[in-house]
């Protein structure tokens, strides 16, 4: 869980740092992007990460439906009055909302912009690459798609607020001195990773 | 009918005593002892080293405890430490003054051979919890540390913060669910003995019931041992837990094992007093609060002023005045009975005028706030979890409780009492403490007990058993004791009084508070039996236990316990009445010197009394163990 | 003052239970949790109907074996504090309070308020010990322990084994009981050498029994009487890798 959850966590932070390149002027961005999204799906090593990653949401799935699974099973009749969660963050015991959520966003995701992009009649840019770039342009025109995308990436963002801290935890980091460094860390990462995710579909939002 | 009292002192000097018996015990050969079965009832300290230690020898073991988990035994509760011989502080220690501590301690009301063997096995156990892992306290240089405790010039006591017998148990309750793993215990817990089976003149077996179902259940084995803790709980109000019991005993009492110095309990100075009628127990204090805070009460009666608007002049420190040299930290049994004394002169305070000050004004202007939360923080946040109150600001309000029981189940130097095959070890024995104990000696004596003599003494027993079968169970005897038990548990729940045995219970502690607690005299003594025998003949008839029998059911095992009580308090106080003397916690107002200090009577009373059941609680049998001090000459205890 | 009561009555493991409501009309609020209940038992008893079964005994915070679920919170509202050390202080006159076991798979009820937790004693036995024989021990300050590690040790070893952990986590995960052991000797030098064999077994066990999975919420921590570091979880884990890489 925690391998994976890292992985994807390190996943986000190259997939966040290529898609900057929208925020790019106009002319500038399509050329770039379109081409970074040109080279990424056809270098060989570039691909087998990609499948390797696809694996990893897999596994990460797999092993959170486990979890929860588990804890259903230990858990014994509910309780008329629950207070329980006075005790710890909602969205630490929401991870499988969350995840949920990041899954849902992630079928979207892939239907809207990798399914077209694989398989799809995408126009060419000027420089003969599938132009993704006008594709994107346009899905983040619909305030509704926006307001999707934002809610997303929240959920991902609580997920990573719990989630990376969480992880380091499930691989046996127990030094009271590392564990407060990495707590600042992951909340900076959880806000930086969402910041990031949102301003690119607002600024496209607003700007185009 | 008086018996001669045999207490099988190994021959020989005083130091050589158990080196000789170790050297001339008997032995049971590894393949037998898989084949012979020991009952140990109680995990605390006592009985789970005890079981471990036979265990890891190779003998089959079922252990008993009422609680849930073997973890939960009493011995949990202890704070301050334990008292081992390692003479770290190299501060003049040695076997032989912690020897003489210890029965000096006792107001020399205890054998010399037993607390000999106390000190001396003393410093192995420090060794046996070490290694497994007890967190005691350590300088920063690694090396253990220790702190001075009351009543000794030296510093031999041993601590884990303020748990140190909760580390301690836990390092037994482990080794005991060690053997449990290799299939060498089993454990019973949940399960409360009710009567002790004797075949042949020997102990053979237990009846317990199974506080989970209600189920009375027969167990054999080729010896039982006793490890059930104190009983000072029958005085309701006691630092003890709810559960702490005499039943155990007590049943092996009436099947003709001796109780000695019954009446012989720890009074503790510093308890929180009881706030209101619905108090079920009293929590301790660490005495090391004596260390700093000074203790008063107001100088006139029935004082109604908060603490800080009484001027210094109007205050009595009535310890410092009449114990100048020793001031707050007097002995236990001394600072106690001072603390009464004013409580019963109406000059006690809080709501219920039960208590006195214990105050810390003084030591924070001197050292700083910092310094004493340094030194008590636990302690004070405790004081404020319980009561409410900021013990920074305001005065600590304590007042003496039960605590501990010196005497119990008599035994032998094998720590085996006179039927043959029953042993008691741990605070269920009278052994070593004498008339009062001094503190964090008793979880030596329990551990002393469990790991390093109950397995000499009990191998040494089974030696001439080996051809002896399991015990079978189905015999008429197990059928009689079975049929006992249940008939009593049926007569309970049967009876349909009003009045639970809780509000027995507490009747009957009140009694022996005031008249069997701090301070006896004769005039008391026998108002107190006439009024036990009267409560004990309301009991039979004003019973009230809902539920069944063969059920769970709580109230039920409380009315067990509180049945056994009531006989146990007339012996308390017969023990009493009969010590015509003042020594250690036992205080007779007769006996006292000009000054009001405990006047012992060495020519009459150097004996331990070893009570025999009869079969009326009204007239038991006294037998008498002198003591004859061969080593040491008894002195007056002063603390002036 | 005045309390209502909802509480947990159920005859056995294999009965159904159900809420019932009593009110306590004198209740002093100097009185512990557990003495108001007395006072209900009394009451009940009084009526000739059975007393609400509970568990406790020291009444000072140490044995472990009270604990309920008090309006939804393992031990009541205070934190890092036992049922037994809970005082009538902390609620208001005409409040209602729900009492529940604590309900997790692991600890089947007995009767009303008990539960089994014989889980956790299984999983000290399947090696939360050094194993040394008495008599075997070698002289206590061969062993040298530094004032940090004793007192790190002591910290994991604190814990008093009442199953608050258990009961207040989402996932029922016994880690917090599991790990303080586990951390309690990784920390001292006597328990270094069976280390690997202890956290394996420990944690296998806790698996067999059916505890859930932690996923660190850090419930635990907060409701914990003894307030055990949820760090001694993830140093469970870190035992735990290290010992299965060794293998
Ligand atoms: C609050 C407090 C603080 C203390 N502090 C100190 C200290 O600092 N230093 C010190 O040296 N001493 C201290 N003592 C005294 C010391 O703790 C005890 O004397 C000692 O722990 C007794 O150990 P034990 O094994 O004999 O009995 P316990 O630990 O009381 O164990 C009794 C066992 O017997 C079982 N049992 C009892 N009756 C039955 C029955 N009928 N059927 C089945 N099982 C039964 C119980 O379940 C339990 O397992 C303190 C005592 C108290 C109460
Ligand atoms: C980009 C996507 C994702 C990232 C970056 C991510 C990251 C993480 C991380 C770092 C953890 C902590 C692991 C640990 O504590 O050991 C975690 C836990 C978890 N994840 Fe994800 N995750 C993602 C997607 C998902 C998805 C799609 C699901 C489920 C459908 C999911 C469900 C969970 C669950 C239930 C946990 C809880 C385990 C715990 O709290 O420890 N995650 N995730
Ligand atoms: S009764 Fe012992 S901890 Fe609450």
């Amino acid at each position: 869980m925690a391998l994976t959850g890292l992985f994807l966590s390190l996943f986000l932070v190259i997939h966040l740092l290529g898609n900057f390149q929208l925020l790019l002027p106009e002319e500038q961005a399509k050329e770039q992007y379109n081409l970074y999204s040109n080279l990424l799906s056809n270098n060989p090593i570039i691909k087998l990460i990609a499948y390797v990653l696809y694996a990893t949401i897999l596994l990460h799935t797999i092993d959170a439906i486990n979890l929860t699974i588990k804890a259903k099973k230990a858990n014994g009749l509910s309780y008329v009055k629950d207070n329980r969660n006075r005790a710890s963050k909602w969205y630490a015991r929401q991870m499988m909302l969350l995840g949920t959520v990041v899954f849902a966003f992630l079928v979207i995701h892939f239907k809207d912009f990798w399914y077209p992009y694989k398989f799809g009649e995408l126009p060419m840019d000027d420089n003969g690459n599938k132009d993704l770039y006008t594709l994107v342009m346009i899905s983040f025109q619909e305030l509704w798609y926006v307001i999707l995308y934002a809610v997303a990436i929240l959920g991902l963002g609580f997920h990573l607020l719990h989630g990376f801290f969480s992880a380091f935890r499930s691989l046996g980091v127990y030094h009271p001195k590392y564990n407060r460094i990495i707590k600042s860390v992951g909340v900076a990462f959880a806000v930086s990773m969402s910041i990031g995710y949102l301003i690119i579909p607002f600024y496209i939002y607003f700007n185009f | 009918m008086a018996k001669e009292i045999y207490a099988n002192i190994p021959e020989g000097d005083l130091k050589d005593k158990w080196s000789n018996y170790k050297a001339q015990a008997k032995l049971v050969s590894p393949n037998n002892r898989k084949k012979m079965e020991i009952i140990v009832v109680g995990t605390g300290l006592a009985g789970a080293s005890a079981a471990a230690s036979l265990a890891e020898m190779g003998y089959q073991i079922k252990a008993f405890c009422f609680q849930d988990s073997a973890r939960r035994a009493h011995s949990v509760a202890a704070q301050g430490g334990v008292n081992a011989m390692k003479n770290y502080q190299n501060d003049g220690d040695s076997v032989y003054r912690m020897f003489y501590d210890t029965l000096k301690g006792g107001d020399f009301r205890s054998r010399e051979a037993n607390t000999y063997r106390l000190a001396e096995c003393s410093a192995s156990l420090i060794d046996q919890a070490v290694a497994q892992g007890v967190p005691f306290g350590r300088e920063y240089s690694g090396y253990l540390k220790n702190r001075s405790f009351g009543g000794v010039q030296v510093s031999r006591t041993f601590y884990a913060r303020g748990q140190t017998g909760q580390q301690l148990l836990l390092g037994s309750y482990q080794a005991l669910m060690r053997q449990k793993e290799n299939g060498k215990v089993s454990m019973y817990t949940r399960h409360e003995m009710l009567e002790l089976v004797v075949v042949d003149g020997k102990a053979k077996g237990i009846i317990a019931r199974n506080l989970d179902t209600g189920k009375i259940e027969r167990h054999g084995a080729h010896a039982v041992v006793l490890a059930t803790g104190g009983f000072g709980k029958i005085y309701y109000l006691s630092t003890l837990a709810m559960g702490c019991n005499a039943s155990a005993i007590w049943r092996a009492h009436k099947k003709g094992s001796w109780m000695a110095n019954p009446s012989w309990t720890q009074i503790h100075p510093t308890s929180l007093p009881q706030s209101g009628p619905y108090q079920s127990k009293l929590t301790l204090m660490s005495e090391s609060l004596r260390n700093d805070g000074r203790i008063w009460v107001p100088k006139a009666q029935d004082d109604q002023r908060p603490p800080h608007e009484i001027p210094e002049e109007e205050r009595d420190y009535y310890l410092e005045r009449k114990y100048p040299s020793f001031g707050n930290l007097a002995p236990r049994d001394i600072a106690s009975r001072a603390a009464k004394e004013q409580i019963d002169a109406g000059k006690g305070v809080g709501a219920l005028k039960n208590a006195v000050y214990l105050d810390f004004k003084d030591a924070i202007k001197e050292c700083g706030k910092e310094t004493i939360a340094e030194r008590y923080g636990n302690l004070f946040s405790m004081y404020e979890k319980i009561t409410g109150i900021n013990a920074y600001k305001e005065p600590m309000k304590i007042s003496p409780s039960a605590h501990f029981s010196m005497g119990g189940l008599w035994v032998d130097y094998d720590l085996m009492t006179n039927i043959p095959g029953l042993f008691a070890i741990g605070e269920a024995n009278f052994s070593d403490h004498g008339a009062n104990r001094l503190g964090a000696n008793s979880l030596l004596q329990a551990c002393v007990d469990g790991y390093y003599i109950a397995p000499y003494t009990l191998q040494n027993y089974l030696s001439d058993q080996i051809q002896v079968a399991k015990t079978d169970v189905s015999t008429e005897e197990f059928y009689q004791a079975e049929k006992q038990a249940l008939q009593q548990l049926e007569e309970f729940v049967s009876c349909k009084g009003n009045k639970t045995s809780e509000e027995f219970h507490r009747e009957l502690g009140k009694i022996l508070y005031d008249k069997c607690g701090l301070s006896r005299s004769d005039e008391g003594l026998q108002e107190a039996i006439k009024k036990i025998q009267q409560l004990r003949e309301e009991f039979k008839e004003n019973l009230l236990v809902p539920g069944d029998v063969e059920d769970i059911n709580s109230e039920l095992e409380k009315a067990g316990r509180v049945s056994d009580y009531m006989e146990l308090a007339e012996l308390m106080c017969l023990d009493a009445l009969t010590r015509e003397e003042s020594c250690g916690a036992h205080f007779r107002k007769e006996f006292q010197t000009e000054d009001g200090e405990a006047l012992r009577n060495d020519e009459k009373f150097s004996f331990t009394s070893a009570w025999e059941w009869s079969g009326n609680p009204q007239n038991p049998i006294l037998n008498k163990e002198p003591l004859t001090f061969e080593f040491v000459q008894p002195t007056q205890r002063s603390y002036k | 003052m005045k309390i209502h009561l909802k509480i947990w009555r159920q005859k056995n493991q294999h009965t159904k239970g159900e809420m019932q409501d009593y009110t306590l009309t004198e209740v002093d609020e100097e009185m512990s949790f557990l003495e108001m209940l007395d006072m209900l038992n009394l009451e009940l008893a009084k009526k000739g109907e059975c007393p609400v079964e509970f568990d406790h005994d020291c009444r000072e915070g140490i044995c472990g074996q009270c604990g309920v679920m008090i309006n939804g919170i393992a031990h009541g509202p205070l934190k890092n504090t036992t049922t037994c050390q809970l005082h009538m202080r902390s609620f208001k006159d005409g409040d209602t309070i729900y009492i529940e076991p604590f309900k997790v798979k692991s600890f089947p009820v007995i009767r009303d308020l008990k539960v089994d937790r014989s889980g956790l004693d299984e999983i000290i036995a399947a090696g939360g010990y050094v194993s040394v024989n008495t008599g075997q021990a070698p002289e206590a300050n061969s062993i040298l322990v530094s004032h940090e590690e004793a007192e790190s040790a002591f910290d994991a070893a604190a814990c008093i084994g009442c199953g608050a952990c258990v009961a207040t986590c989402k996932n029922a995960s016994a880690a917090l009981f599991t790990g303080a052991k586990i951390a309690q000797f990784a920390r001292l030098p006597q328990g270094k050498k069976e280390s690997a064999e202890r956290t394996l077994s420990m944690v296998e066990r806790m698996e067999e029994l059916s505890f859930g999975h932690c996923t660190n919420t850090e419930a635990c921590q907060v409701e914990c009487p003894q307030d055990i570091s949820v760090l001694t979880i993830a140093e469970m884990i870190y035992e735990y890798n290290k010992a299965k890489l060794k293998k």
